[in-house]
Formats: structure tokens, sequence, C-alpha cells
């Protein structure tokens, strides 16, 4: 394990070969996302590594500037286009479909984009032009893949809508997104991201704007759509309760790196970072008593900068003193395969998770 | 309705304020209008024949009657019939106002709407290219070339264009030509006046446009965009300049409805027979009514404009439009 | 006072300063014009690029706007000039250099005015074959007419001066031709037949045919006249006549083929066109007369910084006129402010002047000439004289401290009045107040806006007097140019007025206000003009006034025209007359 003192690992099983094209649909190897700022170098995304199947849905979990966003924008070729595009560092490798795109050209990435891979922002109020109609905008979307004429376009965005369940599509369709309500809105971004029959869905928060109930209507049309489509998803967000609700498999990030990941019963089941207890803690869950709900996370999320040294979480952790010596502070730990059947980077010896585990964390969910 | 309400306030306010900035009482101000050492006799009459022997809200009401239903006027052997929309005569020139200013109108038209087109142009690309190269060479030297735009004065960059472009070298004409006449030579005639006015404004427009587009390149939807597979090209302008340009079209056309009320130095500078020229003229010679014109043309000019923008607003913002 | 286009102009000034870095684009067109340039001041001495050649057009350009083309409703000096193209007076002057040009002669009129009745009537006939534009014939009538309309019809046509008003009998109690219907009119113009015309007047005044040289003698047929609106159609009586006319914008004139030559010996008629700009940028009118193909029709003379640029170039300097305006920069002495009211503190004041800071301050020996008498050399009239005299100009302090003390003072305190918006004139006041500072008298500059200075200001005995305004920058130019024209309104006790008062001094010597009474009862020249004289030797004896320059301009001659020659009768402006082209 020694070539693992870098990279992380994948679901499932160790990278190992790192130039060799992979046999997941979508496989992330070593990616590193770096962000130069006068104030320093942001490394927004350090060396993570996961894989994904077609059909299959990944959830990405973890804190604001955890780097789930940034991993997801690396993916779509999107980060080089933003406002700190411009000195961007990147390395490791992205393949998707057997088709690497950390060293493709930005046109040929651009080709994927929307029509291979597409993408769910968080609130699509803001993220939809509000100077032109759905319609035009899903068009517009279609005909960036497809050289079709504005008819056969509509005619497509129409039916769409009506996939996504928009009422009176037809009539819709010419109307703004500021005439569109929370969900609906949603559901015409997701039409918009789908239009293509992109292979891969990357939906980055797609319901943290949304009402209760709105949300898990939006996450049945995402599932849904999903099986129609045979599609990959990749979910980035915060709530573990969306993530149980959809995920196969859970990846959580903390600053910028990989803490632990697995199939999703086995996170919830057994979950064994600190991190992904405390993640667990801070999820609202509607069978516990009023008194001890939402344990949060003590402490700030890390600088991204100055990360702190060995196991980036330990000044968050109430664990940290357990491991001999100052291992903890010194050490950065690395993926290993725990009993369950899952990866996890923590110091603490395997007895002792057990133990707060099942003794002090676990009664009180 | 507001806008009558606005114009008419204007219009009030010039006619009793005015007489108080160019005189203190109607005597003195008869006495500007006559030669030399007149008489008390003179100046009643001056006064009598000008009307400022009468109330002051006589005289706005005969006014603002003038400009409804016309007026008659005791000039000379015969008395002269000013037509609706009469606005008085001139007290010095003793020329109508109202056909001074219509055939001032294409000048200032001329002037503002090329300078117009060539500054939108200009200060849109410039601020477009700065605003995708931020802190690049380019967006350095044009901003300072904007910076240079906006504080050089129009006494400077105008001279200096009659300068190389009449004198040094003779590409363009002099004497205004009208566009009727001969399109090509109104063109050519009126550039450097174009030139100097647009850069004045252009410099304005383009750090509106670069400000702008750099803040709505960082929308969400632009993101949006991207990631449909758009060509950069449409992302910027489709996406960004469409949504950038919106609060431009609002200062753009107060600018435009400002400048339609006479652009006072270029037009004295580059000897231009426009609206503003004979603003300038008129105030020289504390000539009342052709004041009260010009600024009457001029707020009803800012009115205008300011509804043309609202209704433009609306049509190029689908979230202020009415339902 | 013949108004001029001074202020308008003034504030200009300092932009155009900015431009004098960037003006070296002249210096390969001086010689475009083909004829080399004459030599500085050529056109103060004689007639300059002499040509009989006919044709071109001949551009007139103009910064402001005159108060008219109407021969009746104007008083500009360069209108005066102007307006006789197409507006001939019974007099005018004979196109000539330098004081020269005050010479009279008979325009409409066939000879000069004969007087009788000791010089109260005089009578003119006009010469055989006056045709206006459109063939019908001039008559004394309509010159008769173009008096009255222009004289007495004071609430309709007002902006020119008013002399035939006061001296003509009967006069105060006509109401002018648009009021009083009478065929008859004014009875104390008679015309006996269509080629004479008599004027009585209520006083002897010898200098009429001043008078009638006004553009206001010039022909109006009462049929074709609108009152006001005759401006905007014209009945040409010279060699030009109106081919266009926008207000305020432009006019064109073209050749009047009614006008005969034979009717006529001063007009030539060279031009086919003559084109007037209004309202042109003062910079672009330099540029314009530089190159050769315009006039400033101003006469004002060029910009500081064009100023700066001609006279660094001996070359340039060749093609300048530095000439006379006809009028004096001076500082009154408000005789009737205390202790100005002794005469010796006058002294002090007239001793204590630098008067070389004074010209510096207005601009430099091209902008006057250090003055010493009332009347300038250009005026018929002067002599020359100093009664103040010091070495170099520059004040005597020692004697402006013995004047003082003769007044019973060692310090003074007043004030000095200056026209805010004519900054030569308030860096004059500031130097002069630094020169009084040095004997002693304290004066603290008041400013005033140009437009109210007399109808307010200066020109409110009442208003100088409460606010103790000792001292008052002033400038001054004749109507016409002899004397009388020149010394009445600023030094006769009776000119004196409650408001627009000219006479700033407040001055009321017998024996000056019967010199003038005299002087223009005299028919004798000489006699005439030596009594200008000594009026202007008892004036500065009682140190009613400190003159401080003879006012000049400096005028840039446009290569490509013909026939330019500065003359005093219009302030040193080319005489308009003849101005051809040779391109």
């Amino acid at each position: 394990m020694t070539d693992l003192s870098k990279t992380g690992a994948a679901v499932g099983e160790p990278v190992n070969a790192p130039s060799d094209a992979p046999n997941a649909f979508l496989e992330v190897r070593d990616l590193k996302v770096h962000f130069p700022t006068d104030d320093g170098l942001v490394k927004s995304v350090d060396g993570l590594s996961f894989s994904l199947e077609k059909g299959k849905t990944l959830s990405i979990v973890g804190e604001s500037g955890s780097g789930k966003s940034v991993t997801s924008l690396a993916i779509m070729g999107l980060h080089r286009l933003g406002p700190r595009g411009k000195n961007v560092q990147m390395s490791g490798e992205i393949w998707l479909d057997g088709q690497e795109l950390v060293n493709a050209s930005p046109d040929d990435v651009r080709k994927l984009r929307g029509q291979q891979m597409s993408m769910i922002f968080q609130d699509p109020l803001s993220a939809m032009h509000p100077y032109y109609k759905i319609g035009d905008q899903i068009v517009e979307a279609y005909r960036v893949h497809h050289d079709v004429s504005k008819k056969v376009a509509r005619k497509r965005a129409i039916e769409m809508l009506d996939r996504v369940g928009i009422p009176e599509p037809a009539k819709r369709v010419d109307g703004y997104p500021h005439e569109f309500s929370g969900g609906m809105r949603q559901r015409a971004m997701i039409a918009m991201a789908l239009v293509n029959n992109p292979e891969l869905l990357i939906a980055d928060e797609p319901t943290t704007a949304l009402d209760v109930t709105v949300q898990a209507q939006i996450l049945d049309l995402i599932r849904d759509l999903q099986k129609e489509f045979g599609s990959a998803v990749v979910l980035i967000t915060h709530d573990l309760g969306v993530v149980a609700e959809i995920a196969d498999d859970v990846l959580v990030m903390y600053g910028g790196r990989c803490v632990e990941r697995g199939p999703v019963d086995e996170i919830f089941e057994t979950p064994q970072h600190p991190y992904t207890w405390g993640l667990l803690g801070s999820m609202p869950r509607i069978d516990r008593e009023t008194s001890d709900r939402l344990i949060p996370v003590k402490g700030q999320p890390p600088s991204l900068i100055n990360v702190p040294s060995g196991c980036a979480f330990h000044p968050r952790c109430p664990y940290a003193d357990i491991p001999k010596g100052d291992v903890t502070r010194t050490v950065r730990p690395e993926l290993e395969l725990v009993p369950g059947g899952h990866w996890s980077a923590c110091h603490l010896p395997a007895a002792d998770r057990t133990r707060i585990w099942t003794e002090e964390i676990a009664p009180k969910l | 309705m507001i806008l009558l309400l606005v114009v008419s306030a204007v219009t009030f306010g010039i006619f009793f304020l005015l007489p108080r900035l160019a005189g203190q009482t109607a005597d003195q101000l008869a006495q500007q209008y006559i030669g030399k050492s007149p008489s008390a006799a003179d100046i009643a009459a001056v006064k009598h024949n000008l009307g400022l022997d009468q109330p002051l809200y006589l005289q706005y009401w005969h006014f603002i009657k003038g400009i409804v239903a016309g007026a008659t006027y005791n000039l000379g052997p015969t008395t002269v019939h000013c037509n609706a929309p009469c606005f008085g005569y001139s007290f010095k020139d003793h020329v109508e106002v109202w056909p001074q200013l219509t055939s001032r109108l294409p000048v200032t038209v001329s002037l503002a709407a090329g300078a117009a087109v060539l500054w939108l142009v200009s200060g849109v690309t410039v601020g477009v290219i700065s605003a995708l190269k931020p802190r690049s060479f380019f967006d350095r030297a044009f901003m300072g070339v904007a910076l240079a735009g906006v504080s050089l004065p129009m006494f400077f960059t105008g001279n200096l264009a009659i300068l190389l472009f009449t004198y040094q070298w003779p590409i363009f004409g002099r004497t205004y030509v009208p566009f009727t006449e001969n399109p090509a030579q109104w063109a050519n005639t009126l550039f450097p006046a174009w030139c100097s006015l647009a850069l004045l404004y252009s410099a304005i427009y383009a750090r509106l446009t670069r400000s702008g587009m750099l803040e709505t390149m960082n929308e969400d939807f632009i993101r949006t965009a991207r990631a449909k597979g758009l060509r950069e090209r449409n992302v910027v302008v489709k996406h960004g300049l469409r949504a950038a340009l919106t609060p431009i079209i609002t200062v753009f056309g107060m600018d435009l409805g400002l400048l339609l009320g006479g652009a006072l130095i270029t037009e004295s500078v580059f000897s231009l027979h426009g609206i503003g020229q004979y603003a300038v003229q008129s105030i020289e010679s504390n000539d009342l009514p052709p004041i009260l014109g010009v600024t009457l043309l001029a707020a009803f000019f800012v009115v205008i404009a300011n509804l043309l923008v609202d209704l433009l607003y609306a049509a190029a913002d689908p979230r202020v439009r009415l339902s | 006072m013949r108004r001029s286009a001074l202020a308008a102009v003034a504030a200009i000034g300092a932009a155009t300063l900015l431009m004098a870095g960037c003006s070296k684009a002249d210096d390969s067109k001086s010689d475009n014009g083909g004829t080399k340039a004459a030599g500085a001041n050529a056109a103060t001495k004689d007639v300059v690029n002499a040509s009989t050649h006919k044709g071109g057009t001949v551009t007139y350009e103009l910064s402001d706007v005159p108060d008219s083309f109407d021969p009746g409703n104007t008083y500009y000096a360069y209108m005066y000039n102007f307006s006789r193209l197409y507006a001939r007076p019974l007099m005018t002057f004979e196109p000539g250099p330098g004081s020269k040009g005050n010479t009279l002669v008979p325009d409409l009129a066939a000879s000069k005015g004969v007087s009788s009745d000791g010089g109260k009537t005089w009578t003119y006939k006009l010469r055989s074959g006056l045709k206006y534009q459109d063939g019908t014939a001039i008559t004394s009538k309509d010159v008769k007419y173009a008096v009255e309309r222009s004289n007495f019809a004071r609430d309709v046509l007002s902006l020119g001066p008013n002399y035939f008003q006061q001296f003509l009998v009967g006069g105060k109690d006509y109401k002018g031709p648009y009021k009083d219907k009478s065929a008859e009119g004014l009875k104390s113009i008679a015309t006996p037949d269509d080629t004479t015309i008599v004027f009585h007047l209520n006083t002897a005044f010898q200098e009429f045919d001043y008078l009638v040289a006004a553009p206001q003698t010039a022909p109006v047929p009462q049929a074709k006249d609108t009152g006001v609106d005759y401006v905007k159609n014209i009945v040409s009586s010279g060699s030009y006549q109106f081919s266009s006319y926008e207000d305020g914008k432009s006019a064109t004139l073209v050749r009047n083929k009614n006008w005969d030559p034979k009717t006529d010996p001063l007009r030539k008629q060279y031009p086919d066109k003559i084109v007037v700009n209004l309202k042109v940028n003062a910079d672009t009118i330099d540029k314009d007369v530089l190159a050769g193909n315009a006039i400033d029709m101003g006469g004002t003379g060029v910009q500081a910084a064009t100023q700066a640029q001609l006279l660094t170039s001996a070359d340039k300097k060749a093609g300048t006129d530095n000439t006379f305006g006809g009028r004096l920069v001076y500082m009154a002495i408000n005789t009737k402010v205390a202790p100005f009211t002794n005469v010796q503190c006058r002294k002090a004041v007239e001793y204590a002047i630098d008067k070389v800071s004074v010209q510096t301050a207005e601009g430099g020996p091209i902008r006057g000439e250090i003055a010493t008498t009332v009347l300038p050399p250009d005026i018929t009239g002067y002599v020359k004289d100093d009664q103040y005299a010091s070495t170099g100009n520059k004040g005597d302090v020692a004697k402006a401290k013995a004047a003082l003390q003769a007044c019973g003072k060692t310090t003074i305190s007043t004030n000095l009045s200056a026209r805010s918006d004519r900054p030569q004139e308030i860096s004059a006041a500031t130097a002069i107040i630094n020169s009084l500072k040095a004997v002693g008298i304290n004066a603290s500059l008041k400013q005033y806006p140009s437009g109210k200075y007399f109808t307010d200001y200066a020109g409110v005995p009442k208003f100088t007097e409460q606010q103790n305004i000792g001292l008052i920058m002033m400038q001054w130019g004749a109507d016409w140019p002899s004397g009388y024209g020149f010394e009445q309104q600023i030094l006769n006790g009776a000119a004196i007025g409650a408001s627009g008062n000219t006479n700033l001094s407040q001055y009321d010597n017998k024996t000056v206000n019967n010199l003038l009474s005299k002087a223009i009862g005299t028919e004798d020249v000489t006699t005439r003009n030596s009594m200008y004289a000594q009026v202007d030797k008892q004036t500065m004896s009682d140190a009613v006034l400190v003159p401080l320059t003879y006012f000049k301009v400096l005028l840039a001659r446009p290569a490509n025209y013909s026939n330019l020659v500065s003359t005093a009768a219009f302030s040193g402006q080319y005489d308009y007359l003849n101005i051809g082209t040779t391109k």
C-alpha cells in the first residue's frame, strides 16, 4: 500500500494502474484542483479518487468548502471557465466512458458537456437566464448538440417538460423562469439537463433551495429518470437524508479529501469516521426527541490554504487524543478497508471506533 | 399625465426664477434689450412690448396660452401672429423661438445620434473585451484611455480633433450639411464632433459595460450556459452581454435624452448651430423666451427619454413586464 | 459707446492656452496664399494686397451674434462697418489706413452736408440714379423713414443709438412711424423733393456729418418695412444683397445687380459672394484666418494662444496688424466720494499708479499702449500730453505722497470696482491696488458682473457713494471718432444719470461743459479740435480719471484676401467695403 501514500482509493477496490483505461463508466483518479490566490494556494480538491457505474448513484457529502462542488465542476470542465479559472492547477485523471478529460482539449470537453454529461444546479432561479423563456433555454441546450430546426427542438422541449411533470407543458414552454414556482423551476432545470439523454448527470445540491415536500418530489423524479435513462448520477449534497433516499454509494469529503466511502447501507449502519458520525448527528430526523436533535459538528471547516497537519479533522475531533502519541497531528491517515467492507481514513484503532459508535453515537441517533 | 406635470413644473420654475437671475426688476430686464442711454419712456415701451409690465402670473398665463393656442405680437407696423406651439419671441433677436428650435433640432439630433451610435458600439465592445480579460494589458490600456476620455474636457479633445482632422489632415469638412441634402457630407462634417463626444461617453460606457460584464459573468446562469456546452462566444454575447446590457440601456436613454436638449460645449467648440449653442447664446444675452424654449424642449426630451427607457426596460427584462 | 464682442471671447481664452503646445500644424501654411505677407502693421499704413481681381467668396466669421443685421437696429462697430455692403448711409468713412480712415466722405449723399442757421439746419442732396435691389428708385423720403423708424420706434427697434431723437426738433414728442401714421411724419426732417433731405436740429451741431454716417440713415422702403422682421428681408441699397439669412447662424450675400457703380465711388463689388458665419468657435476663427480664408468679423483680435504663436515668429508677425481700437482703458476717480472730493487726493492716485504693471496685467504692449490723455491717438483732437509723467511710467511715489500730504491725509481707505467676468480688468485692478498700497492708499477690489455694471452698480452714483467706491475701472470707445463723440458721455456734467451713468467720475466742471457745447457748435474743425484738446487737458489737471492704456488689438491678416486696410473709424477693424479674394 505504499503507493497509496499520495493517492486515495476507489470505492470497492484500490487504484493501482494510473494510466490504464478503466473499466468503470466514470473513474476519477488522484484528482487535484488547486487555485492560486493572493493569500496562497487553495487546495479545493487534493487527491480524490472514485469510480461510478452507469445506472448507479454516488452521493458526495460534506460541509461547504469541502471540495464537493469543485469536484463536480472539474468533471464538467467548468472549473477553468469560472472567475478564478485562468490560473487553476489541475492534475490527476478523469475518465468518462473511456475518454480522459483532464488533458483533453477544452473544446472536446465542451462537446461532451450537456451531451454526455450534464448538470443540475442548486438554485434554479439564479441558474436560469432571467431574460429568456424556459422553452428557449431548453431549445438552446438541445440545439447545441443536435442539428435540428427550432421547431423540432421546441417539440422536444415540450416533451421533456411533460416528462419531468410540468403541467400544460405546451403553454409553460413560453413562460419565463420567474413565472415558475421553485419546484417547477427545478423540474424545468432537470428537463434542460436531460434533454440530450446524458449518460452522466451531476446534481449539485438539487433540492437545497426547495421546500421539504418538493424536495421529495424532485428526488423521486431524479430516481425515476435515472432508471429510465440508465444514467450514472453524482449527487452532491450536505444532507444525509437525501443520501439515504437515493444513493447507492456514499463519499464523504473533508478538506478536499475523501475521509470515508462505501455503500450507503454501510455508511449509515457502521460509519467509521468521527466526521461521518458528526454528519449523522446533525441530520434532522422526525423520530428523534426534540431535546437532542441536531448535534452540529463543532468548530469551523478547515482552511483549504493551510490544511491542518496530520488528520485534517483533528482540531474538531473529540477523539483526537485517543491514538497514542501525536500521530493524529503529524501523520495523514490513509483510506483503509474496514471490516464492514468500506473505506475510511482515521487513526483511531478499529476497536475504539466500534466501541464509540455502538456505545456513544448510535444510541443518540 | 406625469409627463405633463413634470414639464409644466419645470416651466413654472424657470419662468419665475429666471428673471430674478437676469435682473432684479422688469425695468432692469427691459433695459438690457435697449441701446445706449434709454429714456424712461423707451424702457416703458420695451417693457410693454415684451409684456414685462404685466404681473408675473399673467405673463405665465400668456406664455402657456401661446404654446397651446398661439399668440399675437405687436412688432412694428403690423401685428404678427405666432402659431401654436408659440414659444414666444426672442427679446433680443426679435424672432420666433419655435422655428429657431425646430431648425436647430436636426443639428443636435444628428450630433447626438451619430455620437451615440459610436460610443455605444465602441464603449460596449471595449467594455466586454476588458471584462473577459480583466487585468490584462488590453484591459489596463483601454481603461487608461477611458479614464483619459472621461477626464479630458471637450475644450481639449474637441479643439484637438478640429486641429488634427480639419487643419493638419483636412479629411473632414467644416460646415454642417443637412442629412437630407447630402448624407455623405453630413457624416463627413460631423465625424470629428461625433468622435470627440463619443470619446467622452464611450469611456463611461466601457467602464459600465466592464463592471456589468464582470458581475454578470459570475452569475449562475452563465455557468448553466456553459454547462450546456455552448461555445464561449455565445455564452458571452447571448447570455452575458444580454444581461449586462439592460442597465446600460437605461443610462443610454437618459444620456441621449439629455444630449437632445443640446450639447452645449460640443456645439460651441464645433460651431454647430444646434439647440445647445442656442441656449448658450440666449443665456449670454439674458434672452428669456429662448432660454425658456430650450429648457422646455430639454425637459421634454428628458421626460420622453425616461418614458422610452421604462418601456425599453420592460421589453428587455421580462421580470418588469406588466402582466 | 459702440459695443464690442470682447466679453464673450474672454471666457474661451483659458481653454485655448491648452492648445498652444499643439499648434505646430500651421507652420507650413503661411505661404498658402501665394502672396508674401506685407510686413507687420502694413495695413495700418496702407492698403495691403491691393487688387481689382473680381470673383470668389469672402467669408466673415464671428464668435458671437450681432445685435441685428437691420441697419436701423444695430450698435456694434463691426455691423456699422459691414452693413454698408447692403445699406448705404448718407455719409461714410473713406477706406484708409489708421486715423486717415476717420475722413468723412459722402456715400448716398452727393456731397457733405450743407449747414445753415449756425449748424442747426443740415441739408443733403442725394446722388442721382440710386436704386434698390428690386430696381425701384431710392428717394430722400426713404432716408427720412429710416431715421424715423430707427430712432423713434424705440419700443420695437431699440438696439441702436438715438442721437436723432435727442437732436432733432420735436424729437421728444414724435412717437415713430409705427404709431404715428400721419403722412408727414416727423416735421423736423423735410424732404422738399426726392433727392433732398433737410434736418432741423434743436441745437447747433457741427459734427452732424458723423451722425448721418450711422447705418440709421441708410434708406428703408416703408412698404417693405415689417418692423423687427425687416431683418429677414432687408432691401439692399448697397453693392450686395442677401440671398439667404438664417438668424443666429449665417447669412449669404450676392452681387446686387441693380447697384450702379456710377452712383458709387466707394464700392467696387469684387467678390461674387460674401458669407457670414455666426457663432463660430473663436479658436476656429483664428485658424481659418491664419489659413488665409476668413476675416474675424468682430475685429477683436486673435486669442491669447494664437497671439503667443504669432509673435514668436518674425515670419508670422509680418502677417499681423497691431492697431489701436479707438478705446481708452482707464480708471475713473469718483469726485463725489471722500476724500476724492479733494483734487490733491485724486492727484495722489494719478502719481501713484505704475502704468507698466497695469499694461502688463492687460496683456502687454500688444494689447495697449500706455495712456496719458483722455483721447486715444486715433481719435480726432488727440494732442500728446502727460501731466503726471514719471520715469518709465512706473509711478512717482514721492510726488504721490506729497499730494496726499497736501490733501491732508496719510492714508486713504476706499474701494475699487471692476467687472468680475473680465479677467484682464480684474488683473489690471489688482496691479493698481498694489501701486496704491505703496503710497498709503488702501483700495479693496469690488467685483460686479459686466451685464449690470452700469445699470445696477458702477453706473448708479448713489450706489457708488453708499458703497464708498472711489475708484472705478472703465473702458470707453466713441460712437464716432471725434473728441466730442469721445468726451461728451464721460466728461460732461449733463451726462450724469441716476442709472446707466457713464460719467463715472461724476465730473461736472463748468469749463468743460461749456467747452464741449461750444465746440459742437463751432464750424471750424481746427478750432473745434483744439477745444477737445483743452477739455482733455482740463480733465487731466482736475485728475478725475487715470488713463491706463490706449486699447490695441492684434489682427491676423488673411493671406488670400485683398484690399485690407485697418481703419480707426471702425475700432481698427479692416474696412469691409472692398475686401476681395485672390483665390
